[in-house]
């Protein structure tokens, strides 16, 4: 099976090439060049369109096993295709929690027979998310998992994610820390501030981040032992990891396309879809997240894709689920964001949505060479579009940003030389 | 002229004109609820629900003999909370009132935005009879009709809130009905329950409560309750009282002529002395009876919108 990208512009994290044809041979990329000729089974006229890696979420929810009604593996990766991913990693607060070996497998045997991308399974952190005893990382990493972590549900005690940094560190996976104090959350639903006392909702301080993010980096320190912040969203948070790279910590940072595009404001009339953990912060915060991605000091760029049903959103604010698909509209929010206004290049966000987070998980993606696997993502760079959530693969349609206009549309994604979504 | 919206969700999004409007009506409202013949037929025909999600008596009575009063059939659903998590949703609720024929939905929730979201799913006018901390719109309105009457109108006013500012909806009704009326609101109380950011809703905050009720035309109390202790708020009630509470040397301060209210129920010797609370200047009880009369009139606006 041979594929052949004609006239293509190859973004990589480290060049820009244009009229580039790809010819891609039994799912691995075997040339690249200009004028490649001779007979493919398959040939795709990439004039006009950008050709970059596949992306790399580093950051998703899958909601398989157990809340098939909001995503599984299968929607959930076509979700993803169409929004231009081919490896996703996807978190372990299902239900069973994936804290052993056989959930771990559940997922991989699932994926290898319905996903159209390829799916990582992260392994939790502690048995059931309970943040007490360590769950078997050893046999997890055995069985395929790619990192730990307890998303949703901070690891309290701090003696504990030391212990966990350190035994995962042994087994080289990396350790994703969701940071939020719950103490100073106090149940809170939305930041604390000014929108917060107007809706009259209760708030969580940006100190509950902040406090989180601070012992992650202590920690980090004093074990020298790597941890990834996950979705950072706050001034402080990126300021402190910003002081913790310069000593040479072994920290990296993601942040999430909601956090360098809206603000609390969105909650404005009890909007539920705005409502997601950590809470969409005050414009300052926004600023200072598009800064720290500028600037290097937040690594990557993840969905934190978390699909809820209706129901669960159209409900009371305090009562709602946290979260928002993401995977559909991450690389046009981005495109928008901050490529189109300067802040990133073009190669830096192909390094930020797929080379780094591909290191960060230690698997071998985010390449465009020869040799490597055939996955990639075609983009119309030009192509301005309307976010309608009915259009999104996801089984659920939660997102603040129906009806924004967005710039950048995915037209194919090919995982391991294979066209996985073809835009009409 | 008529109310632009369906429901009375917050006075946060209603005009001064409507403002004005509905304290006019309650004017006139107001003679029937001191009349012997407590009985029009304005609303005849209609149908009332009261659906409260928390305790209430107040409130709850004041609404069902403002419509009873115009000759509604007036109906109360008492929900206790914890139905709300493993029962019936609220939107649910609402659409089963709905094709029950009801006109008008009054609600009291715990959660904020639960007047909202029903308001968004049925067809029956929705009233927000208190939703969490958010807003208290008929409370507001009430006050501002005993401001009025005592002051005969509301620029310039400089009126006085003290005590637990942040989870108060009455004091963030008023903090937007009032300053739509040109009165200057004027907040004081511990640190720990003052919002942030709470001045961007159009008041001031003081630093002291002498600061904020001196000169004052209305010294309004809030209500303190014992749960803030447990959430390590304020240290003790007693504290409170010495620091935060309002008493008649707070008065003097006050213009002379100044009013005092609270939109109760009172604790006496906490946030206010019963010196206070029954001084000729106190307005509290004079609140309830013209919380009827504001009802009355809101019911009756709303009822009259097709």
């Amino acid at each position: 099976m041979k594929l052949l990208i004609k006239n293509g512009t190859l973004i990589t994290r480290d060049r820009t090439e244009n009229n580039t044809d790809i010819l891609i041979e039994d799912g691995k990329i075997s040339r690249i060049g200009k004028n490649i000729s001779g007979k493919a089974d398959e040939t795709i006229n990439a004039e006009g369109l950008a050709v970059l890696p596949g992306l790399v979420d580093a950051h998703c929810h899958l909601r398989d096993p157990g809340y098939e009604y909001k995503e599984d593996i299968r929607t959930g990766s076509m979700s993803a295709a169409k929004g231009g991913f081919t490896s996703i990693a996807c978190m372990p607060n299902t239900n069973p929690v994936i804290d052993n070996e056989s959930i771990v497998r559940y997922v991989i045997d699932k994926a290898r027979r319905e996903a159209v991308v390829n799916v990582y399974p992260i392994g939790a952190i502690t048995k059931g998310l309970q943040g007490n005893e360590l769950a078997e990382m050893g046999r997890m990493k055995a069985a395929g998992i790619v990192a730990v972590s307890d998303d949703g549900r901070p690891v309290m005690q701090a003696s504990v994610m030391k212990k966990a940094i350190i035994y995962a560190g042994g087994f080289g996976l990396p350790v994703i820390s969701h940071c939020e104090d719950m103490d100073l959350a106090e149940g809170g639903s939305m930041n604390e501030g000014e929108t917060s006392t107007k809706l009259g909702l209760h708030g969580i301080p940006s100190a509950a981040e902040d406090v989180m993010v601070a012992r992650e980096i202590i920690l980090s320190e004093y074990t020298h032992m790597p941890v990834h912040i996950a979705h950072v969203s706050t001034r402080g948070a990126v300021e402190m990891i910003r002081q913790a790279k310069k000593r040479g910590v072994p920290v990296t940072a993601e942040t999430c396309p909601h956090y360098f595009t809206l603000t609390e404001n969105a909650c404005e009339g009890y909007n539920t879809n705005a409502k997601v953990n950590p809470p969409l912060r005050t414009q300052e915060d926004v600023e200072a997240v598009i800064e720290g991605l500028k600037d290097g000091t937040i690594d990557i760029i993840a969905t934190d894709h978390a699909p809820h049903h209706f129901d669960e959103k159209n409900v009371e604010f305090e009562l709602a689920a946290n979260g928002m698909v993401g995977f559909e509209t991450a690389l046009p929010l981005a495109l928008t964001y901050l490529v189109a206004p300067g802040i990133l290049t073009l190669n830096q966000l192909a390094d930020k949505m797929s080379s780094k987070p591909a290191e960060i998980l230690k698997i071998d993606k985010g390449h465009i060479r020869p040799g490597a696997d055939a996955d990639m993502v075609l983009v119309n760079l030009g192509e301005e579009y309307i976010i309608n959530p009915n259009e999104f693969l996801s089984k659920s349609k939660n997102t603040p940003f129906a009806g924004f206009k967005v710039k950048g549309r995915v037209k194919y994604t090919i995982v391991g030389g294979k066209i996985v979504y073809q835009d009409h | 002229m008529k109310l632009r919206s369906k429901d009375l969700l917050g006075l946060e999004h209603v005009e001064p004109d409507e403002i004005t409007l509905i304290l006019d009506l309650a004017r006139d409202m107001k003679k029937i609820v001191l009349s012997n013949m407590k009985r029009v037929n304005y609303l005849q025909g209609r149908s009332v629900v009261t659906l409260f999600y928390e305790n209430s008596t107040r409130t709850r009575v004041s609404f069902e003999f403002a419509a009873k009063y115009m000759g509604a059939h007036a109906v109360n659903v008492a929900v206790s909370t914890s139905s709300v998590a493993k029962g019936e949703s609220l939107i649910d609720t609402g659409r089963t009132l709905d094709m029950m024929g009801t006109d008008i939905v009054v609600i009291r929730h715990s959660q904020p935005g639960a007047p909202h979201l029903l308001a968004r799913n049925i067809q029956a006018s929705v009233i927000n009879a208190g939703d969490g901390m958010h807003e208290h719109p008929t409370q507001a309105l009430l006050d501002m009709f005993t401001i009025r009457e005592a002051k005969g109108g509301f620029e310039g006013l400089k009126v006085a809130i003290i005590g637990d500012i942040m989870h108060s909806r009455v004091a963030r009704s008023n903090i937007y009905g009032l300053g739509k009326m040109g009165a200057k609101v004027y907040l004081y109380g511990p640190s720990t329950l003052m919002p942030p950011g709470i001045e961007k809703m159009g008041c001031r905050v003081c630093s002291s409560i002498e600061e904020a009720v001196d000169c004052a035309d209305v010294v309004m109390g809030l209500r303190i309750q014992r749960e803030r202790l447990k959430k390590a708020l304020i240290p003790s009630t007693e504290e409170y009282s010495k620091f935060f509470g309002l008493d008649t040397n707070h008065l003097e301060l006050a213009r002379k002529d100044a009013i005092v209210m609270h939109p109760g129920p009172v604790n006496r010797g906490v946030e206010m002395t019963s010196m206070l609370i029954d001084s000729e200047q106190s307005k509290i009880t004079e609140q309830v009876r013209n919380g009827v009369a504001v009802r009355m009139a809101l019911l009756y606006l709303l009822a009259g919108r097709e």
